[in-house]
């Protein structure tokens, strides 16, 4: 037994090693260090978790069984790869430019965003894939039960296998919860999990050829000797039939490009077009180095072991009956990776179309589904991931209890793999076929996928346990034609083959026919012009038909689904190309659009592009748009909506004109506004000074207590003026830029107290939320400065805040070197009309009770232009929100000038 | 679409580029009918057939072949430096793209 503990004790010693790479990969790409992370090697480590336990100790079976044949789940692969500037590289780029999630967003994207496909693909996923997750869990049980075993040869079971397989499987949620679940943006990449699964790689490839390498010079002698042992074998002659050997490699070339897994770490994980060059060389090496041992150690374990052995252990058993303690580890290691690469990454890409596709939907539906309610969705989304990936783990651990784990569970890898392949004509068809349809997609899907799970899928559970025996004999309602295994009288064919046949062939052929005859949705076209013509880089023609003053909606929905911080930098930096200031953009077409796909990364295209219409009133796609898609020849019509296009901008740029003029007018008007005012606030005190001095220079007769009254009076007087003229002194110091700043260090904490204290402090009836934690910030700046900033925000809190309890929040973020201080009050806010010129010279909101001059935002804007920060209006967060960002130190060369 | 008509003919080294793409595309085909050669040993009389040890050597040197001619179409197909993106367009033979050439300056991928 002491090899067991020293197994299970460098098992885990290997996963905390795992998790510390996860773990250390994803905090150097959080810290923009790794570029290495990105390397063309890493991606392509990261495609090999196409070998699964089921290859690696699955092929030695395989060939013990029948000799060469396993070699064709490799070279299905190989040549997939090697002609990547056709499918793949289209594949890619299309998975990037829509930023796909998951196979089934990418068909349900080119098919017209439809969700129902979404969950048909989702569904078939699910059905195919829980199966192969049980066979990942039986196998790694089976490979500690042989170390258990006093003769590994012997299949007895020692360990409690559910137990192992449960302990296992919550081991795998947790990994994959912990680093598949980080950002809900899928298109963010997974960095812990592809480096976690590139060294799994690198690990289950070096134990293969150790093991390789030991049965041909260790347990044999040499290369020589190899040959004259197979070719004394069982295996010794080549007997593939000519029609598996074609039909295996067909299956595992569209297996490669189908599995969700697959599709995840080709399409979704890629970083960057260019790695699939790297690729297209090193993958099949790596298939090749990985199946180059496999005949050898197949022939060396059917000769040295008992005939009772387990092939499919037999690079496990041979070692360990050979004494190679060590080497027998390494082989466990590599089974073990093989297996929990597999899973982890097939539960996430499972878990996002899961959650994307079914679970979001529903849950958008049942609240109300209303896009522009306030409330984070990002967290429901998360914790939908989370859930499905341990609901899919759970399925894969039930599946695998429930079927006792016998050879039924063996052969479900090439089941699985026809399952998938059935994506195949509606994924190839989309990519290079114009006139390929939803309905046509879901005819051939649907037509492949009951194929397949009558003649292939429930069979396989054996006699009478799904189907009846009868129907197995003589067909569905005794119709011969309709047995399962001789579909319209093939008879003697061989299953696997016969199901690919008929499932792939009446696929394809539904799938073409009924795409013929149906008529697409125009999104459906759109989206097909985009896939099929994705390098030609044809302009995409406006969707979405903005009308005004959706923006702020846009922003409020933007935020629940990407977090506010990120929606906001997406706004305005959308808003800075528009030449707008602010975090508002035009709705324009092409920022509707690009917020859509922005947003499909993180939901999927359907529910955005839902959510969105939901917002822009589903004005989609107009004729004009269609035929000038539809019609290459249309020059005239192109031209023409080229027309439309330009007076559309020219519209636009009036519509900014108009603002600009607008504008300008209400400052002229404030201004004039604000002349008289300053004009009448310099009289009142004027004329009581005069008049009062008058008293006191004419009248001699005034007891004493009414001469201190009365040049009490005048002096309050002058110095109402004198506060007047100093601001307005200030704002032009501030303005001409001969301001001088001391700078020095303080607590932000500290600033703030300062502030809070000379607006009245706590007790003049409103609340202040602080958060005292993150405002232990050293800044190096002009405190003074900076505390009249604070000074002003507070003070026009407690001036303008209309609610019944006033209420002010003071929330403190850093950033890269800079702090973000945001002032919200629960008011009802600055109304959208006011918010372009708050910060101009002489502005007030309104006519309002509270008597200012309108001039302390422009002086605080002045004030932190002179500080190297910004101060700016926040729209969309409840009340008046104001940011002030500052950096932590003031760089004195290039500010205080 | 509304993209500029393209040039017929293409300088000599988006010419060379261009067919390595169109290598890279044929490869599959290679492969595919090199590695069904097998099938025709399968049924041969006792003792003549080839064997397992042999078509194992056949299918691995095809393997390792493939991969060569693979790399060295992938050396020749390096992204050119400073071209936005390169020869985008398809297939000449392609019904929906413009006639492949050098894509004009400015229409790179966003």
């Amino acid at each position: 037994m002491t090899i067991l503990n020293l197994l299970v004790l460098v098992s885990l010693t290997y996963v905390v090693f795992l998790f510390a790479v996860a773990f250390a990969a994803d905090r150097a790409a959080r810290q923009g260090r790794g570029g290495w992370l990105r390397s063309p090697m890493v991606y392509t480590l990261s495609l090999s978790i196409y070998c699964t336990a089921w290859t690696f100790y699955g092929a030695v079976g395989f060939a013990a069984r029948s000799g060469l044949e396993f070699v064709t789940i490799y070279l299905g692969p190989t040549l997939v790869i090697i002609g990547w500037w056709g499918i793949v590289r289209r594949m890619v780029r299309i998975g990037r430019a829509q930023r796909i999630t998951s196979i089934a967003d990418m068909l349900s994207s080119r098919y017209g965003k439809s969700n129902q496909l979404a969950v048909f693909v989702t569904l078939i996923a699910v059905i195919g894939t829980t199966p192969y997750i049980a066979l990942q869990l039986q196998s790694v049980t089976l490979s500690i039960n042989a170390f258990a075993q006093p003769d590994p040869t012997q299949s007895r079971t020692i360990i409690d296998k559910d137990v192992t397989a449960l302990m296992i499987a919550g081991g795998l949620a947790l990994f994959t919860i912990l680093f598949g679940t980080r950002n809900l943006d899928v298109n963010e990449r997974h960095h812990g999990v592809v480096m976690a699964i590139a060294v799994e790689a690198v690990v289950k490839l070096f134990a293969l050829l150790a093991v390789g390498v030991f049965v041909v010079w260790g347990l044999g002698a040499g290369p020589v000797d190899m040959i004259a042992r197979i070719d004394a074998s069982k295996i010794a002659g080549f007997e593939v039939p000519g029609s598996r050997w074609i039909a295996l490699t067909m299956l595992s070339g569209a297996a490669f490009l189908c599995l969700p897994r697959m599709f995840q770490v080709l399409v979704v994980e890629n970083q960057d077009e260019d790695h699939l060059r790297t690729a297209a060389w090193a993958f099949p090496v790596y298939l090749m180095l990985m199946s180059l041992f496999v005949v050898p150690i197949a022939v060396m374990g059917l000769q040295v072991l008992p005939r009772t052995a387990n092939p499919d252990l037999f690079v496990l058993t041979l070692p360990l009956t050979a004494g190679q303690d060590g080497l027998a580890i390494l082989s466990f290691l590599g089974g073990f990776s093989s297996a929990t690469s597999m899973v982890i990454v097939a539960s996430i890409a499972l878990s996002t179309m899961v959650s994307n596709h079914i679970v979001m939907p529903i849950w958008l539906r049942a609240t109300g589904g209303t896009a522009t309610m306030s409330g984070d969705v990002r967290n429901v989304a998360l914790l939908a991931r989370r859930l499905s990936i341990a609901a899919i783990v759970l399925l894969g651990y039930l599946y695998f209890r429930l079927s006792g784990g016998g050879s039924a569970l063996a052969a479900i890898g090439l089941i699985a793999f026809v399952g998938v392949a059935q994506f195949l004509p509606a994924l190839l068809g989309g990519l290079i076929w114009r006139g390929a349809t939803r309905t046509g997609a879901m005819t051939g899907l649907g037509l492949g996928f009951v194929l397949w799970l009558y003649s292939l899928f429930l069979p396989s559970f054996g006699p009478s346990a799904i189907l009846p025996q009868s129907v197995l004999d003589s067909g569905l309602m005794g119709l011969s034609w309709l047995r399962p295994y001789a579909l319209f009288g093939t008879e003697g064919m061989d299953r696997v083959v016969h199901a690919v046949l008929w499932s792939l062939s009446l696929n394809t052929l539904g799938f073409v026919v009924v795409s013929l005859l149906s008529f697409p949705s125009p999104v459906e076209r759109l989206q097909g012009a985009q896939f099929v013509n994705i390098f030609d880089h044809a302009p995409t023609l406006g969707q979405w038909g903005g009308g005004m003053g959706q923006s702020e909606d846009l922003l409020v929905m933007a935020q629940r689904i990407m977090g506010s911080d990120e929606a906001r930098t997406l706004f305005s930096r959308a808003a800075r190309v528009q030449g707008l200031a602010g975090y508002l953009p035009e709705p324009t077409p092409e920022f509707v659009e690009l917020l859509e796909r922005e947003l499909s990364g993180s939901v999927g295209a359907a529910t955005a592009h839902a959510m969105i219409s939901q917002i822009m009133g589903g004005a989609n796609v107009s004729v004009q748009d269609l035929l000038a898609v539809a019609d290459e020849t249309a020059q005239i019509m192109e031209y023409s909506s080229q027309l439309e296009e330009k007076s559309a901008e020219q519209a636009r740029t009036a519509r900014q004109l108009r603002e600009a003029n607008a504008k300008l007018t209400q400052i002229s008007l404030q201004k004039d506004a604000f002349l008289s005012q300053v004009s009448h606030e310099l009289r009142t005190p004027m004329t009581s000074i005069r008049a009062f001095s008058e008293i006191l220079r004419d009248s001699g007769t005034l007891s004493g207590e009414d001469q201190a009254k009365y040049s009490g009076i005048i002096h309050d007087e002058a110095k109402r003026l004198t506060r007047l003229l100093d601001d307005l002194l200030d704002l032009s110091v501030l303005e001409s830029g001969q301001v001088e700043l001391h700078t020095s260090a303080a607590r932000l904490g500290d600033l703030l107290d300062r502030a809070v204290a000379a607006t009245g402090g706590p007790e003049s009836g409103m609340t202040i939320r602080r958060d005292r934690p993150a405002e232990d910030v050293t800044l190096t700046t002009d405190q003074d400065r900076l505390a009249q900033v604070f000074i002003n925000l507070i003070a026009n809190a407690r001036k303008y805040c209309d609610a019944q309890a006033p209420e002010l929040s003071v929330r403190v973020q850093s950033q890269d070197g800079r702090v973000a201080i945001d002032f919200v009050d629960n008011g009802s806010g600055v109304p959208r009309d006011h918010q372009t010129v708050i910060f101009e010279k002489f502005s007030r909101v309104g006519q309002t009770k509270a008597g200012g001059a309108g001039l302390g935002l422009a002086i605080c804007r002045e004030i932190m232009s002179r500080l190297g920060g910004e101060i700016a209006y926040v729209p969309g967060m409840g009340g008046a929100a104001f940011r002030v960002i500052v950096p932590e130190a003031l760089n004195p060369a290039g500010r205080a000038a | 679409m509304s993209a500029p008509k393209d040039p017929l003919f293409v300088e000599r080294r988006t010419y060379r580029r261009r067919r390595m793409a169109d290598a890279v595309r044929l490869l599959p085909f290679l492969g595919a009918s090199l590695l069904l050669i097998p099938i025709l040993w399968i049924g041969a009389p006792e003792g003549r057939g080839i064997g397992t040890a042999t078509a194992m050597l056949y299918v691995f040197g095809v393997w390792i072949g493939l991969a060569g001619l693979a790399l060295a179409c992938s050396l020749r197909l390096r992204p050119e430096p400073p071209a936005a993106d390169p020869d985008d367009s398809d297939h000449p033979d392609h019904p929906d793209g413009p006639d492949a050439a050098v894509a004009p300056a400015g229409t790179g991928a966003p």
